[in-house]
């Protein structure tokens, strides 16, 4: 995988808390065995009123003609909880989304983003209110995030986020997280040698 | 961290399993890999990709319950689709060598069901599957969570993860809980305190007396819904509960090493003077049978409360987001929670589909008939759950109720198989989670504890199980 860095786009509005993974990607697209191919049912049953997908609910923000291409998605807290499928960064990825902004996310769910190369970023309430109000007069505005900076800007608003360096790294660097434990292979097994006799 | 610094329970099954400090990551030993048929294929995929082959296949054991049907035991009932994923774990752990207990094996079940019911999780381990309600096993005080496919994909690979500290929240539920009152009523009330995000980046520790009286099954049904608060896990100490549940079981520790493993047990508990980053306190005496009037877990009250008047929230988003729940839900604000009619009964998942909560369940369904226009089915946990439930005329119990009585597996939970609600459709359901379309798209959830899935199955609507029969 290669790093990511820089991330500019136009942005999707989702001004909505608690937006668990079942929303994300409903289960019956979980049934799939490759991680690709997920980004048609995002979001499915918000963005369309039947299963057969031909008919759009126009009020939905990701089904309006003038969020069409962006990269970002600017949302609320909690964002991902519930269930840990990771066909939920797959989908989000796969639609084109490179960068989710939103106030908190879910544990498993953000760990299995940082893994997925998708840059997930928090920032407070009131910095989002500042971008949603952006969006909301502008739908074409664009937003450009930088991680080695750990800045959000967009127009004349420019916010600071914190990240753990240890993501921070891992999202620039695109690091393939397997090698790099395997590469302590020789402490694994001296750990092994040491388990309680009964395990 | 030295011996004389007091810990947590959480810290003392974390330190246990540190195979080295990465600075801001632990790379942590994984002592059980759980592993079921939807969050596996691309796992495995990846190990083939790179020529990586499966650490300690011994340590990792297997099961289809997500996907499978629970009328028919052939894999394909429920499409190709489910088919092909079902027939994809099997090739994998055929090919790994690991232990699989495929439909029709008498080790099948839902995979936190089976995991303590084969004595396969025991205290101070480090499990992980992925699916988020790995932390039921927290019952046992093991450190166990979940986990998404990448990560399955690196235990399978080095059965390590890496993992940072998380913060540590102490919840004490005190007293005595009253007749008619469960460890799911419980979990509820505790989600519906502290807010659906509420332990978001802690592992919570149980304690207090109402958690210690609790069975083993019971004290899995609090620590499974662990995640519905945010956290990463949630664990009990062990205590002689624990020990007697293990012991026998076929991957208990051997004779030879019983006696070892029991003392290591019991020195698993949170040290006098061990500091939480948070401590909430509930009085067991003030919790009630509890019903979800909304669309996350946090959105619940007692069965004799009212639905809430979103405007009585000052929080814009929680007002926000409880307008939004009563549209889906297609509820008023104010309506009493005894008016609320259902459609549907589930009463199964790995929150409450174990022998003593089919036991609690058929206790009330034998007062009465299911109401008409009700369809109520029930969803043993495991293959082992069933034949207990069957040998103990249970099932003659529902059927003669009126519930249909199905073969084990997660079944209406998610909804991965045909078991789904209809648009509109209302369910009592014992699972976890009441998202929208969570049991099929446009179906409404209320989550509640087996008794009272029963009771609203015989009545037609939510009733106070405390009013029915010897309660």
């Amino acid at each position: 995988m290669t790093g990511i860095n820089i991330v500019t786009g136009t942005v999707a509005p989702l001004d909505q808390a608690n937006i668990d993974t079942d929303q994300i990607i409903p289960k019956q697209f979980l049934t799939g065995i490759t991680r690709t191919g997920y980004g048609v049912n995002l979001f499915h049953d918000w963005r369309y009123q039947n299963g057969d997908k031909d008919q759009v609910d126009p009020d939905f923000s990701l089904n309006q003609p003038e969020y069409k291409g962006a990269s970002i998605l600017l949302t609320r807290e909690n964002f991902g909880c519930g269930s840990s499928r990771e066909h939920a960064p797959w989908a989000l990825a796969d639609f084109g989304f490179n960068c989710i902004i939103a106030n908190s996310f879910a544990d498993i769910f953000y760990g299995n983003s940082i893994n997925n190369q998708l840059l997930v970023l928090t920032l407070p309430n009131v910095e989002l209110d500042q971008l949603f109000t952006k969006v909301a007069n502008n739908p074409k505005v664009v937003i450009t995030v930088t991680l080695t900076a750990q800045s959000v800007k967009c127009e004349e608003l420019e916010f600071l986020f914190d990240i753990a360096s240890h993501h921070k790294t891992n999202l620039l660097k695109g690091l393939d997280a397997i090698g790099q434990t395997l590469e302590h292979d020789a402490q694994i097994t001296q750990f092994e040698k040491a388990r309680r006799s009964w395990l | 961290m030295t011996s004389t610094t007091p810990s947590t329970l959480y810290e003392k099954v974390l330190n246990a399993h540190i195979v080295e400090d990465l600075g801001e990551d632990l790379l942590l030993y994984i002592d059980r890999h759980l592993i079921h048929e939807v969050t596996t294929p691309q796992a495995f995929a990846g190990l083939a990709e790179k020529g990586r082959s499966v650490r300690r296949p011994d340590l990792t054991f297997g099961t289809m319950d997500h996907s499978i049907s629970t009328r028919s035991l052939a894999l394909d009932a429920c499409g190709p689709q489910n088919a092909l994923q079902l027939n994809t774990l099997a090739a994998n752990c055929a090919q790994h060598n690991i232990q699989l207990y495929p439909v029709g094996h008498k080790n099948q079940g839902i995979v936190h069901v089976i995991g303590p019911q084969l004595g396969l999780i025991h205290p101070g381990m480090t499990v992980v599957c992925g699916d988020s309600h790995t932390a039921t096993h927290g019952a046992f005080g093991a450190l166990a969570f979940g986990i998404g496919t990448s990560q399955v994909e690196h235990v399978l690979a080095s059965q390590t993860l890496k993992q940072s500290r998380g913060k540590s929240m102490l919840i004490n539920v005190n007293g005595k809980l009253g007749l008619g009152v469960t460890a799911k009523d419980i979990i509820l009330a505790i989600i519906g305190k502290i807010g659906h995000a509420g332990a978001t980046g802690h592992v919570i520790e149980y304690a207090g007396q109402a958690i210690r009286d609790l069975s083993m099954e019971q004290r899995m049904t609090v620590c499974n819904m662990s995640i519905e608060a945010g956290a990463k896990a949630g664990l009990i100490a062990p205590d002689d509960k624990t020990i007697e549940y293990i012991r026998g079981r076929e991957f208990a520790p051997s004779e030879a090493h019983w006696d070892d493993a029991v003392c290591y047990w019991k020195s698993l508990y949170t040290d006098q003077d061990a500091q939480f980053d948070s401590v909430v306190e509930l009085d067991a005496a003030d919790i009630e049978p509890q019903v979800t009037w909304g669309t996350n877990p946090g959105q619940v009250v007692g069965i004799k409360q009212h639905v809430p008047q979103p405007d009585s929230y000052s929080d814009a988003v929680v007002k926000e987001s409880a307008n939004k729940a009563l549209k889906y839900m297609g509820l008023e604000a104010g309506q009493a929670i005894s008016d609320i009619s259902i459609s549907h009964v589930f009463i199964g998942s790995c929150t409450n589909s174990r022998i003593e909560d089919l036991r609690a369940a058929a206790k009330i369904a034998a007062l009465g008939k299911v109401a008409k226009g009700v369809t109520a089915i029930v969803v043993p946990g495991s293959v082992q759950v069933k034949e207990q439930a069957e040998t103990e005329q249970l099932d003659v119990i529902f059927k003669q109720s009126g519930f249909e009585w199905r073969l084990p597996g997660c079944s209406m939970c998610l909804g991965m198989n045909d078991d789904i609600l209809q648009p509109g459709d209302r369910c009592a359901s014992t699972s976890n989670r009441n998202f929208e379309g969570r049991q099929g798209r446009g179906g409404r959830t209320h989550l509640v504890s087996p008794e009272m899935a029963a009771a609203a199955a015989i009545t037609g609507k939510f009733t106070d199980v405390r009013t029915m029969g010897e309660h």
